[in-house]
């Protein structure tokens, strides 16, 4: 088991005979995910990759049973593909595109609960969601860890993958890159809940980033509601206040939002909290040991 | 992108939004000239990207032309929190009866957009919202309802603001959420929002922060970009698409993932603290996910022309690109720079992971490249980085 996405997901992708889709259609399928498709428009009834290419996502869905859809059209065309998906009621939408203006992800985000909430929204900016060893749905390499029953929740891609890779002979149950941007579909929230209901994950670890309050709040949800242990990463302590470090969300202004503030509230809560990415793997490991 | 006051008063104005008459003097004589066309008494403003200029002596009265040239000469060039004065706005005095606040921003945490409306306007807005909350009004918009007429008056009435000034805010907030979405910005603030005594409502002052990532779609913006204050070797950066940041320390940084970067930039600090000298980062540099040959040299190119760096740490995790790719990436980026007469003259301290990192590792043993060291794990990685900054010091 895991959490969102299993080996019966049924993957299509929106943007797929693009350059990025393309790469990352063939990554998937070499990792044993079970992508049915893709969505162009323009290219409808086509071929591309082996797989058949689809008008609408709603098509694609009649005639795949399609329940993931993964999104790597450019930012221009990102609210427009998103919103589709949440008209098509697909169960989860894994957007990957880069630099969507946040009144487009505000703007879906509203679209997505005025529907009823009945899409899950992973991202914008973000690497995706991995389940080892079951399915793969965005661009997580797929052989840097094997499976297992860590369950891991992060704002940032190759922090993702370095805890992954750090931890791989413990192995994930599934693995959600939430994304870096000061809106997102999915929070750290949703995730530790997901977690803390699934059997096959026994711990969870979870990777945050300056900027915004998004630790804290799960810092609040934990005490209240997981009872399975959390090791957490905090990425930005040595950060200057007022500058942007790549990610639209990390950015420091003023005390709120600093890394500091933000594993001072994980630790009241009982949450242990590395200080390097290597430090937060051997805490994990020490759980996992002790288990 | 922060606009300054003048830019986001130029803004409001496109808008229809009620400002008072200004314009912007770089010199003294400049400002003096400008107090002159305006006639009469003028408020002399510090244009700077920060918060508490009032507080700090950036924003004067002046009676007449030349009084202006005084305060003008007071305020240029004077520091407020780190931000030098290089400009000044002149504007045309206004009477004023009543000061309000407003704002529209985004709110991270609900996910929505929010305004903030509030009868105690001016210099102690914080204050207020700290001690008496009652009296500033948060109202969540959501981008699918947008603001009309109607839903402005509301949030001017929950704001406290009195009967007399509703229609004038009404009317000015209406066309503030129409700059906000048209333009694509995260936040539009107007602090204060005046009543003049003639019974006017108007934008006495304002911040506007832009969305970047709309750049696509806002080309007009790039009118707005600040290259006086741009750091060189960030503007350098920014030429070559790299997503770069100056920091004051001794040790070069590139890596691949924003996160990863931000994360190696805490590891070299915690590593420096124990080294004599204290080497800090010196930049923050993301090659991306890609890190191919030439971004691989730009990035090399860019840290080595900042005469501060000691060292650099490359600190790659072979995700999508494996780490062969990266260490191909690296040989070529020394024979391109040795090819333009560019060696590198300071020792690299490398650490790839991740996918094939075995072969990555041995492509950079076989090249022996000059002053470059293979080191296994990040911690001990960003350690040795240190010490060379510290050796180099």
């Amino acid at each position: 088991m895991a959490i969102w996405l299993t080996e019966n997901s049924k993957i299509i992708v929106q943007g797929m005979t693009g350059g990025e889709g393309t790469k990352h259609t063939r990554r998937m399928l070499a990792s044993g995910a079970r992508v049915v498709g893709g969505v162009n428009a323009r290219k409808a009834g086509t071929v591309h990759e082996g797989l058949p290419v689809f008008g609408t996502v709603k098509e694609a869905i009649q005639e795949t049973g399609a329940d993931v859809s993964v999104v790597f059209v450019p930012p221009a065309a990102t609210k427009v593909a998103v919103k589709e998906a949440i008209d098509a009621e697909i169960p989860l939408c894994v957007v990957i595109t880069e630099g969507v203006p946040v009144h487009d992800t505000t703007e879906f985000w509203a679209y997505a609960v005025a529907k009823g909430n009945k899409t899950r929204i992973i991202g914008p900016n973000c690497p995706g969601i991995a389940s080892p060893g079951a399915s793969n749905a965005g661009i997580i390499p797929a052989d840097i860890t094997t499976a297992g029953r860590i369950g891991l929740v992060s704002k940032s891609g190759t922090l993702t993958y370095q805890l992954m890779y750090e931890l791989r002979d413990f192995g994930f149950s599934t693995a959600v890159g939430i994304g870096g941007d000061p809106v997102i579909g999915t929070t750290h929230i949703d995730a530790l809940q997901a977690f803390q209901d699934d059997p096959a994950t026994d711990a969870i670890v979870m990777i945050g980033e300056i900027g915004g309050d998004a630790e804290e709040r799960a810092a609040a949800y934990i005490e209240q509601h997981v009872t399975k242990p959390v090791v957490a990463y905090v990425a930005g302590f040595t950060a200057p206040e007022g500058k942007t470090m790549g990610h639209a969300g990390a950015i420091v202004s003023g005390s709120a939002g600093t890394a500091q503030a933000k594993k001072e509230a994980l630790e009241k809560v009982g949450v242990r909290v590395g200080k390097t990415p290597s430090e937060t793997a051997r805490l994990m490991r020490e759980v996992m040991q002790a288990r | 992108m922060d606009l300054f006051e003048h830019q986001a008063k130029e803004l409001f104005a496109e808008y229809g939004i009620p400002v008072p008459r200004g314009i912007v003097a770089h010199t003294v004589e400049e400002a003096r000239a400008a107090a002159e066309e305006l006639t009469g008494r003028v408020v002399v403003k510090a244009q700077v990207k920060t918060g508490g200029r009032g507080k700090a002596g950036g924003v004067k009265v002046a009676d007449d032309a030349t009084d202006a040239e005084q305060k003008a000469n007071q305020i240029l060039g004077m520091d407020i929190k780190g931000h030098t004065v290089h400009k000044v706005l002149i504007e045309e005095a206004s009477a004023i009866a009543e000061e309000y606040y407003f704002s529209f921003l985004l709110d991270r945490a609900n996910r929505t957009f929010l305004a903030i409306c509030s009868a105690a306007g001016g210099m102690d807005i914080e204050e207020v919202a700290h001690t008496a909350p009652e009296k500033v009004a948060k109202v969540p918009v959501s981008p699918l309802d947008g603001v009309d007429r109607a839903k402005a008056r509301e949030i001017a009435v929950a704001g406290g603001l009195p009967e007399v000034a509703l229609d004038g805010a009404a009317e000015l907030i209406e066309k503030l959420w129409a700059a906000f979405v048209d333009e694509d910005a995260s936040l539009v603030e107007v602090n204060p929002m005046i009543l003049s005594a003639d019974g006017q409502v108007k934008a006495l002052d304002g911040k506007v922060t832009l969305d970047d990532n709309a750049s696509f779609r806002q080309p007009e913006h790039t009118v707005f970009e600040d290259k006086a204050a741009e750091d060189p070797l960030e503007a350098a950066a920014k030429a070559k698409d790299l997503n770069y940041v100056k920091l004051d320390g001794s040790v070069g940084i590139i890596g691949n993932g924003a996160g990863l970067v931000m994360s190696t930039l805490d590891v070299v600090a915690y590593a420096g603290e124990a080294v004599p000298g204290q080497p800090k980062p010196a930049n923050f540099l993301d090659i991306g996910g890609g890190a191919s040959a030439e971004v691989m040299a730009a990035g090399l190119e860019i840290i080595l022309s900042d005469p501060s760096v000691k060292s650099i740490f490359v600190n790659v995790f072979g995700g999508i690109t494996a780490c062969d790719a990266v260490a191909n990436g690296i040989v070529s980026a020394f024979q391109l720079l040795e090819s333009r007469g560019e060696s590198v003259s300071r020792p690299l301290v490398v650490r790839l992971d991740g996918n094939n990192a075995d072969l990555g590792r041995k492509i950079l043993a076989d090249a022996s490249l000059k002053g470059v060291e293979l080191v296994d794990t990040m911690d001990d990685a960003a350690k040795r980085a240190a010490e060379l900054a510290a050796v180099g010091a």
